[in-house]
This record gives C-alpha cells, structure tokens and sequence, in this order.
C-alpha cells in the first residue's frame, strides 16, 4: 500500500490506468470471442470424438470434389476449399489494412479497405451457398449421407450433420461479420469516427472478423484436409 | 520507461509486418494443401503413416492460428497480464481435447470388441455406388441399421 500511495503512476494496479491498457470495449471483445472460441470448440471436439468412436469415416476428397461450372464427373478435390481460404486469408489482411489506417486517421483507406473486407465476407459466403446448394442436389443434408466411407463400408449421418452444424455456425458468423463490415462502413462515411476522434471501433470489429477467419483455419483443418 | 516503450509499440506493428505475416499464412496453407494433396495417393493400409501427415497438417494449423492472434488480433503488442487473461483459460482445450478424444477411441475399441455387429457393420463394403441418385437407395438399408440412434433418424424420412 505505502509504495503504491508514494509512485501510483509506476504500478500497474495502482489506479489512475488502465492496468491492461486497452479500452472496455476492445477488452470485453476479447471475452466474448474466447467465449465463442469455446462453442466453437466444443462442436469441433464433439466431432472429433465422434469420428474416433467410429471404424470408417467419408473421404473428404471424394465429396469435395466438385467446382461450380464444371462438368458434372469432374474430380477436383480441395481446389474450390482452397479458393475459399484464400478469400477469408485475403478479406483478413484488407481488414487489418483498414484498422492500420483507422490508427492513422486515414479516412480514404478505411473506406477502401472496408469495403474490399465486405466484398470478401460476401465472396466467401457465395461460394459456401454454392457448395451447400451442390451438396443437397447430391443427397447430402442433415439426417441423410450419400457418401460412403473411404474404405466403401456403409457411413452414418453424422458425417452430413457436423459438416452442417459447423459450417453453417461458421456461415453465419461470417454472415453477423459482414453485417458488423457495413455498418462501420456507414459510420466511417457518415464520419462518426471523425467526430469521436479515433477509429478504434474499426479495431474491434476487426477483431472479430479476424476470429471468423480463425475459426476457418480450423473448420478448413478439421472437415477438408484430415 | 517500459511502458512508455510498449505504448509505442502497441500502435501498430506497420504494413511491413502485415505484408510478412501474409506471405508466412499463404506459405503455410500452401503447405497444407501439398500435404493435403499428397495424402489422397497414400493408401488407407498405411494408417500410421496418413496420421503423421495429419499431425503435421494440424501443427502447421496452429502455426496458423498463433500468427493470426499474434500479429492480425495483436495480441503480440498487448500487455503480458491482458494476454494471460485470454490464454490461460484457453489452455483448458489442452485437457478437453485430449480427455474427449481418448474417450471417443476408448469407445470404439470397446464397440468392437463387445459388439459384434457394430465391428461386423464396418467390414461389409457397400456394392457400387454408380450415380449418387441409385447409391443413396442402395445405402438408405444397411445404414438404417448400423445404430439405434440413426434407425429413428432414417424412419423419419
């Protein structure tokens, strides 16, 4: 006590300061994306045990095989998956882009590369609207499974349903973060951020936008390539 | 003078540091798409061998994750007490995901050694799949029957 009354500004804990040097909302961010980082986990968890409780599992490179505008036989495993990694590894960098311009009090480039961000959320979703669409015309939805296992024994539904489940819970993550995109789109054009006198509601909204992408590296990981 | 140096820091680590943490996330998925497309010609009887590429490709995932919070989340710039708050608890997946999945195989070596029929299930290939349209009636039986849990599920359809 006696120290801290003698240097309050020396200690971390002391008062007067942040003791994490961050703001609220960024810190509360944080919190809630671990917390979301924990369902996430939970599911991913959840099909793992159930995929190592089982004998044969699907080939992800059998069912995956397609791309939009090809011929109907055609075999192109992982090829549109990686097209769609590279959109969200791209829409991340164009994001951490807008948040370093936000620091500079760059307008223009905010603007630009918000909207570059936004044009990539909806890039990504289309592509997963397309192969969700493809995977239904094939059979494949919650409760049916039209693929075999790899090793041509019969599989289980629960392939189809944690495909969906995760995928879809990451869809719409993306969805929400496209949303998020927007709205602070309008704000920085409406120059609510000039007002304020700082961006930093851009960098929390980059926050999560790059846990979207995070959380795909696993889904890609997780369903596409193991 | 620490922390006056570590607010400069926090910042921005500049473009020159998003260019590198880039071209290191592109590298690495590249990566795993190789090992992702070499492994398509490893045959499933080399089991161990297919799980040590899989290993691999899951290392190389955390790469992945730990350059994305580190540099694109800063966590990196932030001060150390704030990182412990996220990534202690985080620590939590360590045990979660070693405990769920010794249990998942725990079960399956339990189901086949004491369920015949569940073992006996994963041995019988299914005839020929020649359109995806014929193969799904020709699957729709011998899956029904493979758990109780899917029988209810299939009867609805």
């Amino acid at each position: 006590m006696a120290t801290t009354a003698t240097a309050p500004g020396t200690k971390l804990w002391g008062g007067g300061k942040s003791p994490f040097n961050v703001e609220y909302g960024k810190l509360m961010m944080w919190y809630f994306l671990m917390s979301d980082a924990f369902t996430f986990g939970a599911f991913l968890i959840s099909y793992g045990t159930i995929r190592f409780s089982t004998n044969g599992w699907p080939d992800p490179n059998e069912v995956f095989k397609s791309f939009p505008f090809a011929p109907e036989g055609v075999h192109a495993p992982l090829v549109f998956v990686s097209i769609m990694t590279f959109i969200l590894i791209i829409s991340s960098v164009t994001m951490v882009l807008a948040v370093h311009a936000g620091h500079n009090m760059d307008k223009k480039g905010v603007v630009r590369n918000l909207i570059w961000t936004i044009i990539g959320g909806l890039a990504f979703l289309s592509c997963q609207a397309w192969e969700w669409t493809h995977l239904h015309h094939e059979g494949a939805w919650w409760g049916a499974n039209p693929f075999l296992n790899h090793d041509g024994t019969a599989s289980s539904t629960n392939f189809t349903n944690y495909f969906f489940t995760i995928t879809g819970f990451h869809g719409f993550h993306v969805f929400s973060g496209v949303i998020i995109n927007i709205v602070m789109l309008i704000m920085t054009l409406t120059d609510q951020f000039e007002k304020r006198g700082h961006y930093l509601m851009i960098e929390k909204a980059g926050l999560y936008w790059h846990f979207v992408d995070l959380v795909w590296v696993f889904v890609f990981t997780c369903f596409y390539l193991i | 003078m620490e922390h006056t140096a570590e607010h400069q820091e926090h910042s921005g680590g500049g473009t020159k540091e998003i260019v590198k943490v880039t071209i290191i996330l592109t590298v690495l998925t590249i990566i795993e798409l190789i090992l992702g497309f070499w492994m398509i010609s490893i045959p499933l009887e080399r089991a161990s061998f297919r799980l040590a590429v899989k290993g691999t490709i899951v290392i190389l995932m955390l790469a992945k994750a730990f350059y994305i919070v580190a540099y694109f989340m800063h966590l990196k710039h932030e001060i150390k007490n704030m990182i412990m708050t996220i990534v202690v608890p985080l620590a939590l997946f360590i045990w979660f995901i070693v405990a769920f999945l010794y249990d998942g195989n725990s079960f399956r070596n339990l189901r086949n050694t004491y369920d015949p029929h569940f073992k006996e299930q994963s041995t019988i290939k299914v005839e020929k799949k020649e359109h995806d349209s014929e193969a799904k009636h020709e699957e729709a039986k011998p899956n029904g029957v493979k758990d109780g849990k899917q029988d209810e599920k299939k009867a609805t359809h």
